[in-house]
């Protein structure tokens, strides 16, 4: 009888750029030093809008926020990698890809000060709103992909979603869904390996979470999450694929939540400083900026420039920030619908 | 002008919108080949293509999804969940974000989807199969929910709803798909939604309904002066048109097939409490389910309301 071996997968991870900063050449992507400055420049300014963002709660001039410290690489590497006219399916803690996108960074304030008008992306950009709702918005990037096949657009869509997404039902329908269909959309999953409480052996028993995509039909990678070039090369090559054509891809970058799950979290209570502290050995951006001193790049007070920019940047969008009035009563009836209904005028007029 | 059932009338707003605007598309289980379990988008995969009329595989919460990230690009989904009882597994999609899209995104992006589906029971179909859940939707600020009541309404409603810039779910009561026959234009004509319609006029009492009670409710009312009311669009409802007619006629009965407790009837009795008591001459009765799970069709008859109880309401009501 029978009894064959029907199906074998092996699972690829992707690493170039190793914690002492030195790099495999041959899988080293083609970058200009301007298209790693800015890298860099990116990641810095990422790190710096945590930092603030983090007093600014302290200092209740913000509300509840989820830092992306340690998640640089990750955003960074990946949101370059987009094309402008592609789509971008954010969850809540990838404000460096939206940063990179360059989304109004006061919006982004905005945002997390307790505001929805900063989740009005300019309209020349197409970035959803974050989804606070975890993995739901997994099925809407499957929805936008297929439309833009429909209208033969050359667009690829792209959404971001955690470890723990991997474990709501939307995770497996979307990716059913983009498997069949053989969809122009790129799943990245920052595995930062905390949801809240909880490590990701409580979240899967699955060796990796790249692998979970084969299930689906289509490639799934596990690339190194704090190895910016990594990310990038693996983000651009899912993406030239979807827009060629060739179907989804599911990236998992593994990476680490350096900090709180959020601003309202202490998780001291649930995990060692030890681990934390093996992590911090390898920060992404420490790795970048040793491969930039190996060649020579940070002379001349670079680094001090660029953490210097940063500031200035994160200050102006702060200030600008505070500057915008408060929302009306009315902000919160106008956009329920096109054209409100009788009982909802009655109450916007306070009725 | 043709005399056809509810199920012609669907496909032919369908097919006529899927005609008229190529933002139209068509996304559900056994939409396309099989043309739907009741045959409402027959012929459309083969007139329009798999690429406008998708067969999904069983996902609902993914096809609802699905059709808002469509939406949100710009085209014009109609998605098909195959029976209400299956809704609940998008109920997270309707809720947290075709409900708020629009909100969220301070009108950056809109959502202008339909969601169609079979509800209410009477079919001697299996478990889950014959739910009226339509109060859980109307709790949803952001979406229309709409119950045509035959073939006509079922057309007018259809197309106001694709051409409607936010979501709504628009609600099919199984039960009438082919038990009524009507008149109904080839041409195409809107029902605009938020409206009722007064089907019968009378002066002693209000009698409100919509969907499949409406047919049950104008056997009922034969006898009497009853003025009826379908109210055609459940969120947001014509509460202009009920107040007139309970300022006409001082008394009141709803009926509905859901259960009674938080059923949409409360709603109904509690506007009219809040701003037409002075017209009532007798308390207001709801006609409703009990408050059990759907039974299967065994049972189904002591579930639904009867024309007896609803006759019993009306001469209870006619009391005072």
């Amino acid at each position: 009888m029978p009894n064959d071996i029907l199906a074998t997968f092996t699972v690829r991870r992707l690493t170039i750029l190793n914690e002492n900063g030195n790099v495999d050449d041959a899988l080293m992507p083609v970058l200009s030093e301007t298209e790693i400055r800015r890298m860099y420049e990116l990641m810095i300014l990422t790190r710096t809008f945590d930092e603030r963002a983090q007093a600014l709660q302290r200092e209740g001039r913000l509300g509840t926020y989820p830092s992306t410290l340690g998640q640089e690489a990750a955003q960074i590497g990946s949101a370059l990698a987009l094309h402008h006219s592609d789509w971008v399916f954010p969850s809540f803690r990838e404000m460096g890809v939206q940063l990179t996108l360059g989304y109004p960074i006061h919006r982004l304030l905005q945002y997390w000060s307790g505001d929805e008008r900063g989740q009005v992306s300019p309209e020349n950009f197409n970035i959803f709103p974050m989804c606070l709702s975890v993995g739901t918005h997994i099925p809407h990037a499957v929805g936008a992909a297929m439309a833009a096949r429909y209208r033969r657009d050359p667009v690829v869509v792209v959404a971001y979603f955690g470890d723990g997404a991997t474990s709501k039902g939307d995770f497996h329908e979307g990716f059913n869904l983009a498997g069949v269909f053989r969809l122009p959309v790129v799943f990245i999953c920052q595995n930062n390996q905390w949801a809240i409480s909880v490590p990701l052996k409580g979240q899967t028993a699955s060796a990796s979470l790249a692998q979970k995509a084969i299930g689906f039909g289509f490639e799934g990678v596990q690339v190194d999450g704090n190895d910016v070039f990594a990310v990038h090369r693996a983000a651009t090559e899912a993406i030239e694929k979807a827009r060629s054509g060739g179907g989804a891809t599911f990236i998992e970058c593994l990476t680490y939540r350096m900090a709180d799950h959020t601003t309202a979290d202490d998780a001291s209570r649930y995990r060692s400083p030890d681990d934390v502290a093996i992590w911090r050995a390898k920060d992404p951006i420490m790795r970048l900026e040793r491969f930039m001193d190996l060649r020579g790049m940070l002379k001349d007070g670079y680094v001090e420039q660029t953490k210097t920019f940063a500031t200035s940047t994160i200050d102006e969008a702060v200030r600008t920030m505070e500057a915008i009035p408060p929302p009306l009563t009315a902000e919160m009836f106008d956009h329920t619908c096109a054209v409100l209904n009788p009982r909802q005028v009655r109450q916007r007029e306070g009725g | 002008m043709a005399r056809i059932n509810m199920v012609q009338a669907l496909n032919m707003a369908l097919g006529s919108e899927m005609k008229r605007d190529d933002r139209v598309v068509i996304l559900g289980e056994d939409v396309g080949r099989d043309g739907g379990v009741f045959r409402v988008t027959e012929g459309f995969q083969e007139q329009f293509g798999s690429e406008r009329v998708i067969d999904t595989p069983i996902s609902e919460s993914a096809i609802v999804g699905m059709a808002i990230g469509m939406a949100a690009y710009g085209l014009l989904p109609v998605a098909e969940i195959q029976f209400l009882g299956f809704s609940y597994a998008a109920f997270d999609q309707l809720f947290v974000h075709a409900a708020r899209l629009r909100s969220r995104s301070r009108s950056r992006y809109n959502c202008p989807m339909v969601v169609r589906t079979p509800y209410g029971g009477g079919i001697k179909a299996p478990e889950l199969h014959e739910e009226s859940s339509e109060a859980f939707f109307c709790h949803m600020p952001g979406i229309k929910v709409v119950v045509p009541s035959g073939p006509y309404t079922a057309k007018g409603l259809l197309l106001a709803a694709i051409r409607d810039p936010d979501p709504v779910l628009f609600l099919e009561p199984t039960r009438l798909y082919r038990l009524i026959k009507e008149e109904v234009p080839d041409g195409e004509y809107t029902i605009p939604l938020g409206k009722a319609r007064v089907v019968r006029e009378g002066g002693d009492l209000t009698v409100i309904a919509w969907g499949s009670m409406l047919e049950r409710v104008m056997k009922a009312v034969e006898r009497y002066n009853a003025e009826v009311i379908d109210l055609l669009t459940l969120n947001p409802f014509d509460a202009v048109a009920v107040l007139a007619s309970v300022k006409k006629t001082g008394r009141v009965v709803i009926v509905h097939e859901a259960p009674r407790t938080c059923g949409f009837g409360a709603e109904i009795a509690a506007t009219v409490a809040e701003q037409g008591i002075m017209d009532l001459r007798a308390p207001i009765l709801r006609v409703t389910a009990p408050d059990v799970p759907v039974p299967l069709s065994k049972l189904f008859d002591y579930y639904i309301p009867s024309i007896e109880q609803i006759t019993a309401a009306i001469d209870e009501v006619l009391r005072y």
